[in-house]
């Protein structure tokens, strides 16, 4: 492992993240309670309380890469056991968010299902398992997703085989809004 | 009149973004102004005695002195003038660092702003008068309030110096925390064998009036002149009369009340003598679980006792002591750890504080120093210790470090080995903090030959696993991993905060507090021990978190203040205070109402009623001078003309 | 002064017995509900994932529909739903991302927007546990069970400091303990499942679902009682996939809250979706009306 120059630190990604943020970075002393709490972190490549330190310390490349960003499910745990006060989760976020707006996604395939959640939402208002499930095997190549579970799923008609789609021109409105979304980020040079 | 104006350099503190020398210039401009210079040091000796030799040359009556805030330096320079033979309060400060050089960095405007603040204090000088203090007498005799070491400490010494003491205690025995401690860092010596003869003493000094189970009602009065009501809650048993031999004790068959001195770690009698060696030695009744005061059927203990102390029919009784000074020693109490829902939220009966360990490791404790688990009482095995608990967190208001916890946990963990030697302690912790003499090789010690696991890491979660275990999930941060203990007993190194009560005590006492209801000291480095209420002294943890051997020196350093004090046979009073003109007096009253200090009363003046200040109780803090209608009162020494001189000044700059 | 009812995608597929018993369990307490028939998916964690602004938009659409109907409050029993609703109306209160996420829309959204409330939640505000227990025919007798929370019925928890201690929640309890069960304290009650990575990430949702109904199966109960759609399908449709993460095989039952009071306040089986449950509940309802019959017999 090479020395990290801290002399050369982003200390303009450091202050990003907390005003987009809106938390104190600062404020973490490293105590470890998010690592300790997060029910995904045997997943991580580098453990939350790792993540706000590179972020105290502007490692850009370091954390903007992280396969944590993407195993992150969001469940807040370290938000609410910070003896700090930081919303850690959301900061969480806001690195994603700042991720794929650098187009660095890397865990493909959860940004993937993702996607196919959002397909379907774009399309028929209302998000669609079926139609999810068909988009991220195309998406992923992982074809063989889940399929221990089909038949409990069909007998027990977990899924519905057709789609639900918004009415009364809801389904259109919503695929307008995505539709502005990506427009919007676009021209604000960010990936949608 | 012929004033002197020294701008003092203060080093480059000033001199570095102030030209002090042009400011001196100005001020020989200055009404009044005969000499004005720019020294480099005023406060040094040199600089003091070219203040007394200016005065002498050019027969001054008065002195600026353009330098530092007037909080550590004013009383220098008031001794110099006087030195010098002139009044103290001919001399006036004006604050050109904290307020102009150490706030800004233009020199042609902090230089300007100086010159402004020098003119407006010769400005009021022009107008001051010599002041002249009155004296009265002390009454030498000193109240402690708490009974815990630091307590203890200020009233041995206190007596020792010849001083009768009042101590009042709270609880029904002197000791406070250290008595519930079974050993002592870093020397590991039994608490009890060290802290017994000291309360011993107390009982035993002709100097040392003790009320315990006692509280103060009331306290009025000044420094040398307090007066004390003390509230002596009822025990139901006549101490006069209790030899505290425990026969009641015995025969008491309210035998499931909590046992407060254990931590309530095991079970006790309705009646009780806290522990062994309890001072006084005295029983006490728990109203709240005596069969004989909730149902009137019982009076088994009134029947044992061999003196006949027992009263049913006791109530609380209010004594009154008058002093000349006052130690405030009221200790600590525990954070409500309950509030971590994430640790059980209290219950899990396998997570313990490090109090109620104590008590456990204790030979008289509840189980005899046998360590148990309280669910199944069987011996634990993996004891995992868990540091800042209600300490440095924000998120429940508790920002401060405790201060001893990395400490006694460290003992804990090597007692926890000496009595089990087949155990393993894990301690999770932030940081140790063991600055103290020998402190961190203890610590050591219960890494290197106890091995104690340390675990550099907060715990997030304490659940129990279905199994009779309890997992301990945290984290190594210095591994950088999420790490899980299964745990038999978890202890909870449970952060302090003020004694409860503590923030109605202070008002009693008119002093302030912080907000977590720690007393403040005077000055935080240079008057730890006073209080801004002369007279009143502060000793142990109810001034901020210490361990045992700074509590007892700050019991000490408290009791010195009080023989230092009692010295003089005559206090001076402070002849900065407020003044009532009569002529102009109309007797409303605000005056009476708005002073914090009871200090104004209205009085029967040839059939009118008219207000007066009693001196030796008033502050001068100028609120009745703000508050009457009339401007009929003035504060000396900050009277509307001297203010409206300065406000003056400041307008034709 | 309605409560407009926001179902939520899972309704419709994966939890259509969630739904068919939250229905049942309303009408049988009185509660009525103003259906929203032009709701749009809230856009779940794929969408605050992308953009906070995105999901607000997808959330605000449902709300200022809502709100122009007139509605008082929106009533939704998912709590992924209930999350992104509330955190949306939370953070439409800044006027520059409330700008942001107007530009979004087809127009600008309404100045007031109403708050969101789980079921649960209203359930027990409005009728409370001892009007619960009034209406109770067939106790649920003899049955241990423990209830699981799941993340987000009571977090963030600044959003969600109405619904009691983000730690350790008590409603459920309750509601469950009115309907005669015997509820033991979960302590993981409120640890996440694994959530949506059950799909690209099965061994994570897998370990964590897993390690729940270790612990749960460790307190010798019946059954675990949900109350989010996601947590149910992990820990009931993936709890074959959970035990091989664990090494383990559970039988565990894991139903929602609503079929339980559905159970107690004596609706018939049919209509609580009980035959959606992939781990057979016959043991827990055999256990259920053996007591009940033995009570009769008393």
């Amino acid at each position: 492992m090479d020395a990290i120059n801290l002399s050369h630190k982003d200390a303009a990604f450091t202050r990003a993240v907390a005003t987009r943020s809106g938390q104190s970075v600062t404020a973490c002393y490293q105590c470890g309670n998010c690592t300790a709490g997060c029910p995904a972190g045997f997943t991580y490549d580098m453990p939350v309380s790792q993540i706000m330190r590179g972020v105290q310390l502007g490692l850009k490349d370091q954390v903007l890469n992280a396969k944590s960003l993407w195993m992150c499910l969001s469940c807040s745990t370290c938000t609410l056991r910070c003896p700090n006060d930081i919303d850690v989760a959301g900061i969480m976020e806001t690195l994603r968010h700042m991720a794929r707006e650098q187009g660095q996604v890397s865990v493909p395939k959860v940004n993937k299902f993702w996607m196919s959640f959002l397909d379907t939402v774009r399309i028929f208002g209302r998000s669609y398992e079926i139609g999810v499930m068909a988009l991220y095997m195309m998406r992923s190549l992982r074809v063989f997703t889940d399929v221990d579970l089909a038949p409990d799923a069909l007998s027990k008609q977990k899924l519905g085989l057709m789609p639900h789609v918004t009415p009364n021109g809801g389904a259109e409105a919503v695929g307008r809004i995505m539709q502005r979304f990506k427009e919007r980020a676009d021209r604000e040079g960010g990936a949608a | 009149m012929r004033i002197g104006v020294f701008i003092c350099h203060c080093g480059s503190n000033i001199g570095g973004t102030v030209d002090c020398a042009k400011v001196a210039a100005l001020a020989a401009t200055f009404p009044d102004v005969v000499y004005a210079t720019d020294p480099m040091y005023t406060c040094a000796e040199p600089g003091q005695a070219a203040i007394e030799e200016a005065i002498k040359n050019y027969q001054l009556d008065g002195v600026v002195v353009a330098s530092c805030s007037p909080r550590m330096h004013e009383p220098t320079f008031r001794r110099t003038v006087e030195r010098a033979g002139l009044n103290r309060y001919m001399f006036e400060m004006a604050n050109i660092r904290e307020h102009v050089s150490w706030i800004g960095k233009d020199i042609e405007a902090n230089t300007n702003k100086a010159a402004e603040l020098v003119k407006m204090a010769v400005a009021k000088l022009r107008n001051n008068k010599a002041l002249h203090a009155a004296s009265f007498d002390v009454n030498k005799k000193v109240l402690v309030i708490g009974g815990g070491v630091a307590g203890i400490q200020a009233a041995l010494d206190c007596a020792e110096g010849g001083i009768p003491v009042v101590l009042v205690e709270r609880e029904a025995t002197i000791g406070g925390k250290m008595a519930k401690l079974d050993k002592t860092f870093p020397t590991v010596d039994c608490s009890a064998c060290i802290l017994g003869p000291k309360m011993v003493d107390v009982a035993q000094s002709p100097n040392i009036t003790t009320y315990a189970y006692s509280e103060i009602e009331s306290i009025s009065g000044y420094v040398g002149n307090f007066t004390v009501t003390i509230r002596k809650k009822t025990t139901y048993v006549d101490w006069s009369k209790c030899t505290g031999c425990g026969a009641c004790t015995e025969k008491c068959p309210s035998k499931k009340t909590p046992d407060a001195f254990n931590e309530v770690t095991g079970l006790t009698t309705a009646i009780t003598i806290a522990f062994p060696q309890a001072i006084p030695k005295k029983a006490v009744i728990n109203a709240q679980h005596c069969k004989k005061l909730l149902t009137g059927k019982c009076g088994v203990c009134a029947k044992t006792c061999p003196t006949g102390a027992i009263n049913y029919e006791m109530k609380d009784e209010l004594v009154t002591e008058t002093v000349g000074a006052i130690v405030a020693a009221t200790g600590y109490d525990l954070v409500d750890w309950t509030q971590y829902e994430q640790y059980g939220g209290g219950r899990y009966p396998d997570v313990i504080t490090s109090l109620q360990y104590e008590r456990l490791l204790s030979a008289s404790g509840p189980t005899g120093g046998h360590i148990v688990r309280p669910s199944d009482g069987k011996e634990p095995k993996n004891v995992v210790f868990i540091q800042c608990v209600g300490s440095r967190d924000r998120s429940i208001g508790r920002p401060y470090c405790s201060g001893f916890c990395c400490m006694y946990t460290a003992k804990q963990a090597v007692l926890t080995k000496d009595h089990m030697p087949d155990s393993q302690s894990y301690v999770f912790y932030m940081d140790i903090r063991a600055n103290g003499k020998l402190y961190d090789e203890f610590q050591r010690r219960a890494v290197e030959e106890y091995g104690t696991e340390y675990i550099r890491g907060r715990v997030s979660k304490i659940y129990p696993d279905g199994k009779g275990h309890l997992i301990v999930k945290g984290a190594d941060t210095l591994l950088g991993q999420a790490v899980e203990v299964e745990a038999d007993l978890v202890v909870l190194a449970v952060g302090v905060e003020a004694a409860k009560g503590a923030a109605r005590l202070a008002e009693k006492l008119r002093i302030s507090y912080d907000s977590y209801g720690f007393f403040m000291e005077s000055h935080v480095k240079l008057k730890p021990v006073e209080t801004n209420t002369a007279g009143v002294y502060l000793a142990g943890v109810c001034q901020g978190v210490k361990d045992i051997p700074a509590s007892v020196a700050q019991g000490s350093a408290a009791a010195a203040k009080v023989l230092s004090l009692f010295s003089k046979d005559k206090l001076q009073s402070d002849p900065q205070i407020s003044q009532v003109d009569i002529k102009r007096c109309i007797a409303c009253g605000k005056c009476v109402q708005t002073c914090p200090f009871g200090a104004i009363e209205l009085f029967d003046f040839r059939g009118q009623q008219k207000a007066r200040v009693i001196e030796t109780v008033c502050q001068g803090c100028g609120l009745c001078t703000a508050t009457c209608p009339q401007g009929a009162i003035q504060l000396a020494h900050f009277t509307d003309n001297q203010i409206l001189a300065e406000v003056d000044a400041l307008c034709q700059c | 002064m309605s409560i407009v009812y926001y179902p939520g995608c899972s309704a419709a597929g994966t939890s259509s017995d969630y739904e068919k018993s939250t229905q049942a369990v309303c009408d049988a307490l009185g509660m009525s509900f103003t259906p929203l028939p032009d709701w749009n998916c809230c856009g779940s964690t794929p969408a605050h994932a992308t953009s906070t602004e995105l999901s607000a938009a997808l959330s605000v659409r449902n709300l200022d529909i809502a709100a122009k109907m007139g509605a008082e409050k929106v009533a939704t029993p998912c709590p992924s739903c209930l999350s992104n609703l509330r955190l949306a109306k939370k953070r439409m209160e800044k006027p520059e991302f409330r700008a942001r996420v107007d530009e979004l829309l087809d127009e600008a959204s309404s100045a007031e927007l109403p708050q969101t409330y789980s079921v649960m939640q209203l359930i027990y505000e409005k009728y409370g546990s001892e009007f619960v227990a009034h209406r109770v025919q067939r106790p649920l007798k003899g049955l241990k069970v423990a209830c699981y929370y799941g993340c987000l019925m009571s977090r963030p928890a600044d959003i969600m400091a109405d619904f009691g201690h983000p730690e350790n929640p008590q409603v459920m309890e309750s509601l469950l303990r009115a309907c005669g069960a015997e509820v033991v304290e979960f302590p993981l009650k409120t640890e996440c499942c694994g959530a949506s990575h059950g799909i690209p990430e099965r061994q994570l949702t897998a370990n964590l679902s897993g390690k729940i109904l270790e612990t749960a199966q460790n307190m010798g109960i019946d059954a675990l009682v949900a109350a989010c759609p996601l947590c149910q399908m992990n820990l009931d449709l993936r709890q074959k996939q959970a035990g091989k993460a664990m090494g383990k095989e559970f039988a565990l039952p894991v139903f929602y809250y609503t079929q339980m009071m559905g159970m107690a306040f004596g609706i018939k089986l049919s209509a609580l979706g009980l035959n959606k449950l992939v781990v057979s509940p016959e043991p827990v309802l055999k256990k259920w009306q053996a007591a009940l019959k033995e009570g009769v017999c008393e």
